[in-house]
């Protein structure tokens, strides 16, 4: 009952010139503390606009979100978010240690204590050199490293993350989800990561949630019985693996062709026999 | 290293060098008494510009259009961020702006005069009355203009007011700002000389209008040269400062060219 995230009957409606759209009609589920949960769902079903509503950032049209049993209205502290974007994220006009230190002047922490996580927040990400430099003369993946390590000087209880790695190239993406799981696994934060990827969600989560397509309602929720233990060689060619992949990427052609729905009248006939 | 430093030099001095020899050739025989040769202008420079009137004419002039200057910039950035931040708020001034915009400042002269008498702050309010528009506007577009996605970021992490002015909306909008800065330099000399052909007793402006009353024609050459030099040496200081405060800018489009 005490969940960390309890998120329940959320329901966004955008209404703009005429045109309404249901982003998200129906989403219950929760994050325990401590868990690391994928969502994952076809492109376009409101994945950035369920953690724009977690995190505050959006008023959600129906049902509420409890985080650490208060609703939410506004960004709560505690919160801390990675965008996909990580070049519009981050401040060009401030270096890597500024960036990071940033958020924490604004929690009253003593100008040591900012120090100290700024650099430990950086070492963890593998960037303890790079403190003095700008963003934009790190690669892609160097400066999704700082936003991360923004987030994590942050101490927050719940790390938001929106498709952090949808930019980057593959091997950079394998190693920042290493480094998301590793640091799950010393540090015990609580992660919600969105990703459109099922691969990519499967690997990394403890549960996975399904999103149907817009509008958008939860297609189902499962456990990944997968070890603790996860390295990309041996784990993404495990049996187990594949069979979770195969079932989650079944849900999601499932929940496509389920997108056949009388109410919003734009269903496509080749999906009606 | 030193090489290209020298074809650097040679490629700033070429074009000058030529005009001024342009010029020299053109004049060198010149007897109308409005188109003095060159070199009687150059020989006269030194015993006009003498240090006394450095200190009489051309410090009250630089003084005047600073203050004016910064008078401007402080209104059009505070008022610029206001506008730029709120909708409404735009939406309410936009027309008003739109027409101030379109009034040329010199024909203010005779009104500011009218209330603020033909004193410094008179010259004051001239100069900042038509460089505040520039500033003013391209605030209003710079703070319209910071990222969705960095607002967002700032929000999450609960950096607001102040801090959010401070850490985020200014810097982003800085390029633009000092795009408008770098427009009512200009506007402000054209504005320091018109103000005080008006009504002065001192200044450049002034001093290049008492040798033309006076046919002193060489000398009113020279101080159309002295409005170039300052011109010249007050952008110079102006890109010394931009380079600095926009560093990380010119850093980031370098950088995105080299990736483009």
């Amino acid at each position: 009952m005490d969940a960390l995230l309890d998120i329940s009957g959320l329901r966004k409606v955008y209404e703009g010139s005429g045109r309404r759209v249901e982003a998200v009609r129906d989403l219950t589920f929760t994050v325990e503390s401590g868990e690391l949960v994928c969502v994952v769902g076809p492109s376009g079903c409101g994945k950035t606009t369920l953690l724009k509503c977690l995190g505050g950032l959006l008023a959600p049209t129906g049902g509420q979100v409890l985080f650490a049993g208060k609703p939410v209205s506004g960004p709560p502290p505690g919160m801390a978010l990675v965008f996909q974007e990580y070049g519009r994220s981050l401040f060009p006009w401030m270096r890597v240690a500024e960036n990071v230190e940033l958020p924490l002047k604004h929690k009253g922490l003593s100008k040591s204590r900012r120090k100290e996580l700024v650099a430990d927040a950086l070492a963890s990400v593998g960037l303890a050199d790079a403190a003095g430099a700008y963003p934009w003369q790190l690669s892609g993946g160097m400066q999704q490293r700082v936003a991360i390590a923004r987030a994590l000087a942050y101490e927050p209880d719940v790390l938001l993350m929106d498709e952090p790695f949808a930019a980057v190239d593959a091997q950079t993406r394998a190693d920042l989800e290493d480094l998301v799981r590793g640091l799950w696994r010393e540090r015990g934060i609580t992660i919600l990561f969105v990703t459109h990827d099922i691969d990519e969600a499967v690997y990394l989560g403890e549960r996975v949630v399904v999103l149907s397509a817009s509008p958008t309602v939860v297609q189902e929720q499962l456990k990944v019985d997968l070890p603790d233990e996860r390295d990309q060689l041996n784990t993404r060619v495990a049996p187990r693996f594949a069979e979770l992949r195969t079932h989650v990427y079944e849900q999601i052609q499932a929940a496509k062709r389920g997108k056949a729905d009388p109410e919003s009248g734009k269903a496509d006939p080749a999906d009606r026999p | 290293m030193i090489g290209r430093v020298l074809l650097r030099a040679v490629f700033v001095l070429a074009l000058p060098a030529v005009l001024i020899a342009v010029w020299w050739a053109a004049s060198s025989g010149s007897v109308n008494p409005y188109w003095p040769p060159l070199r009687t202008i150059l020989k006269t420079f030194p015993d006009v510009w003498t240090a006394d009137r450095l200190r009489s004419d051309v410090l009250p002039s630089v003084l005047r259009l600073l203050a004016g200057y910064a008078l401007a910039a402080v209104v059009g950035i505070a008022l610029g961020t206001v506008i730029g931040s709120y909708r409404r708020v735009r939406a309410f001034c936009e027309p008003v702006l739109e027409f101030l915009r379109a009034v040329p400042p010199p024909v203010l002269v005779p009104v500011i005069m009218l209330f603020a008498g033909i004193g410094n702050s008179m010259k004051i309010v001239v100069i900042a009355s038509g460089c505040v528009w520039p500033i003013l506007l391209n605030t209003v577009e710079g703070v319209r203009a910071v990222d969705s996605v960095m607002l967002e970021t700032a929000r999450s992490y609960g950096i607001t007011g102040a801090a959010r002015l401070r850490s985020l909306v200014l810097p982003s909008a800085g390029p633009q700002i000092f795009a408008g800065l770098r427009q009512a330099l200009s506007i402000g000399i054209i504005l320091m000389v018109i103000s005080e052909m008006f009504a002065a007793s001192n200044g450049i402006g002034f001093t290049v209008v008492q040798f033309q009353r006076s046919f002193a024609i060489p000398d009113m050459w020279t101080g159309i040269l002295v409005l170039g030099l300052l011109g010249f040496a007050l952008s110079v200081v102006f890109q010394l400062v931009e380079r600095r405060v926009l560093a990380w800018y010119h850093g980031l489009r370098a950088s995105t060219r080299r990736s483009a």
